[in-house]
């Protein structure tokens, strides 16, 4: 925790110290309800993140990750364990803890300006804090395209407009659902570089879903991996490569081999 | 030889460019253009010089035949205007229609009025519809005036109605639960079959015919509504929670603007359905307006009467439907791929 602060490069002068929330996963199992039979999906699953780290949580899909990530955001509640950000329990989603999910999921009827601006909006914020748009705007690179219509978008830049309307809010978490997932590779790997770069700049703890053993590597502090549905924790890697990090870094390399283990793939190393 | 006769092709399949203004008119549309505006002038001669049969007289012939030429010379003037103008060409789309339109307008006049081959009153020639449009107008205007009135009260009053129960059932499964079942049970059910209860219920015909319209309007409105927020993306409302938006905001600026596509498919429905309860209500119980003024006409055998009220309804309905179109496509604007009226 204080390893993954210290790899930080120069921080920016204007940069709030410690915005980033401590999230704490205490003893969390769920089940879903299928054919009338319970499904685990998540076992005893505990873990600590630290203010300002990037965790990446790795596992086979249909793992319940996502489930995982869906209860941090207070979109669903546990069936036990508990759940704390900063100390205090998660009964509800709070913009403080933003999601951005696989799909853009932008409101086809709004602008994008219109689409970043929605949780300045919902809470009454935006006359006040209106600039932020044009920020989060700026930040993503979609200045020009503020007025553009979702279907107007590529993947690409619909993802970022995703990414903006949830830093508008200024999350002290964030919470990054396989964001990239679905993006071509070229752009994939163009914006696994600005997430790293947005995440060092902004402050705020991130929590990243990914099943790309590569994407993690890449961008977290720390990974963890968990083993099929129902989801327990298998393994816990620190990457300590500070940033910018490079993709031809041997010691990536050495990690990728060690996840690739945990996971039982290490045959095809 | 073989050169000249290649230019002279070129010439005619080409846009013209020896003239430099006409550069973007094709030979092709031009022709089509001047085509027409013969084809009207012409009707408009056959129906002045040709005497109409014996035994009959009608008195807007001569009417009739400046209507025809008017348009004939404004065709004429938009296939020269469309020389110069861009935007003129757009009508030259037009043109095949305005072929056909002018064929069976002389048809009809020559089978009616010049030689008298259909039955009277049935079949009257258009000078008759010209007639009863000059002759008649200030009943037809009132009928308009009446129908429209009536037609608004309706429809508004349905299609909010509509809509409100259409966001609650899809919204709220208390509401939906007794709600739905009435829908499902009432709802079918022709607005016209509530129309001898409605008289015998409503203190005046007019509040039955509008409570009637409503009825029309408001049901597929409110499957509709419901059908769209129901069918809302279920992200879209992750979305909103997340980033700290009330119930409120939810259903407000998340399922209402995500289920409008839905909405209007339903306020179309809706307002065909009201134009067939107006007519209907208007024939059985309201003593004015367009479809009281057909009903009039038959009583009467006054066909032309009846032809031209059919004109003007279909032309108000169409308009309607058309100021419906618009007033989607500026809401809309953000869907791909609207269908164009």
């Amino acid at each position: 925790m204080v390893a993954a602060l210290a790899v930080r490069q120069e921080p920016q002068p204007d940069e709030t110290p410690r915005r980033g929330a401590a999230l704490e996963v205490l003893d969390i199992s769920h089940r879903f309800k299928l054919d009338d039979r319970p499904l685990p999906v998540l076992q005893h699953i505990s873990l600590r993140v630290g203010p300002g780290e990037l965790v990446a949580l790795l596992g086979p899909s249909g793992c319940g990750k996502s489930t995982l990530l869906r209860l941090v955001a207070g979109l669903d509640a546990p069936v036990s364990g508990r759940l704390l950000v900063d100390g205090a329990t998660i009964d509800g989603p709070d913009p403080s803890r933003v999601v951005v999910f696989q799909d853009p999921t932008l409101y086809p009827w709004r602008t994008v300006r219109s689409n970043v601006a929605l949780g300045l909006e919902a809470r009454g914020l935006l006359r006040s804090h209106g600039a932020r748009v044009d920020n989060a705007l700026q930040l993503v690179g979609l200045s020009h395209f503020a007025n553009a219509y979702p279907h107007q978008l590529s993947g690409g830049m619909a993802q970022r407009a995703a990414l903006a309307r949830a830093l508008v809010n200024e999350p002290r978490l964030l919470i990054l659902d396989e964001p990239l997932g679905k993006l071509d590779s070229l752009t994939r790997i163009a914006m696994q570089g600005e997430l790293v770069s947005l995440w060092q700049r902004a402050g705020f703890t991130a929590l990243l879903v990914t099943h790309d053993v590569e994407e993690a590597l890449f961008l977290a502090t720390r990974v963890i991996v968990l083993s099929e549905r129902p989801a327990r924790i298998k393994a816990e890697i620190v990457n300590d490569l500070p940033y910018p990090r490079h993709r031809g870094d041997p010691r990536l390399a050495e990690l990728r081999h060690e996840v690739f283990t945990h996971l039982g793939l290490d045959e095809s190393w | 030889m073989a050169m000249t006769s290649s230019s002279i092709d070129e010439v005619a399949e080409t846009p013209i460019a020896a003239f430099g203004l006409l550069r973007t008119v094709s030979y092709r549309a031009w022709i089509g253009g001047a085509a027409a505006a013969v084809a009207w002038l012409g009707v408009a001669w056959l129906t002045a010089f040709w005497p109409d049969a014996p035994d009959s007289d009608w008195e807007y012939t001569g009417h009739l035949a400046i209507v025809f030429a008017a348009v004939g010379t404004g065709l004429a003037f938009t296939t020269f205007a469309g020389l110069r103008f861009a935007a003129w060409q757009r009508a030259q789309r037009a043109t095949p229609w305005l072929l056909a339109l002018a064929a069976l307008l002389g048809v009809w006049q020559a089978v009616t009025a010049k030689l008298g081959l259909l039955p009277m009153p049935f079949f009257p020639p258009p000078q008759a519809i010209l007639a009863v449009l000059i002759d008649d107008w200030p009943r037809l205007g009132d009928g308009v005036f009446a129908s429209l009135k009536l037609l608004a009260r309706g429809y508004l009053v349905g299609a909010a109605a509509g809509f409100a129960v259409g966001v609650a059932i899809g919204w709220s499964r208390a509401v939906g639960y007794w709600f739905h079942p009435i829908l499902r049970f009432v709802g079918p059910l022709p607005a016209t079959a509530w129309l001898p209860l409605a008289f015998f219920v409503f203190p005046s015909s007019l509040s039955a015919s509008t409570f009637l319209i409503a009825l029309a309007t408001g049901f597929p409105v409110a499957v509709l509504t419901w059908s769209g927020v129901a069918g809302v993306n279920s992200a879209y409302y992750d979305v909103a929670r997340t980033l700290g938006a009330s119930r409120w905001f939810l259903v407000v600026k998340v399922a209402i603007p995500a289920a409008m596509p839905h909405v209007f498919v339903g306020l179309f429905m809706g307002l065909g359905n009201s134009f067939a309860v107006l007519v209907v209500a208007e024939m059985l119980g309201v003593k004015s307006g367009l479809g009281w003024y057909l009903q009039w006409a038959q009583g009467w055998a006054a066909y032309a009467n009846m032809y031209a009220a059919l004109l003007i309804m279909a032309l108000v309905c169409s308009g309607l439907i058309t100021l419906l179109f618009c007033l989607r496509d500026r809401l809309l604007s953000w869907q791909k791929g609207l269908v164009r009226w």
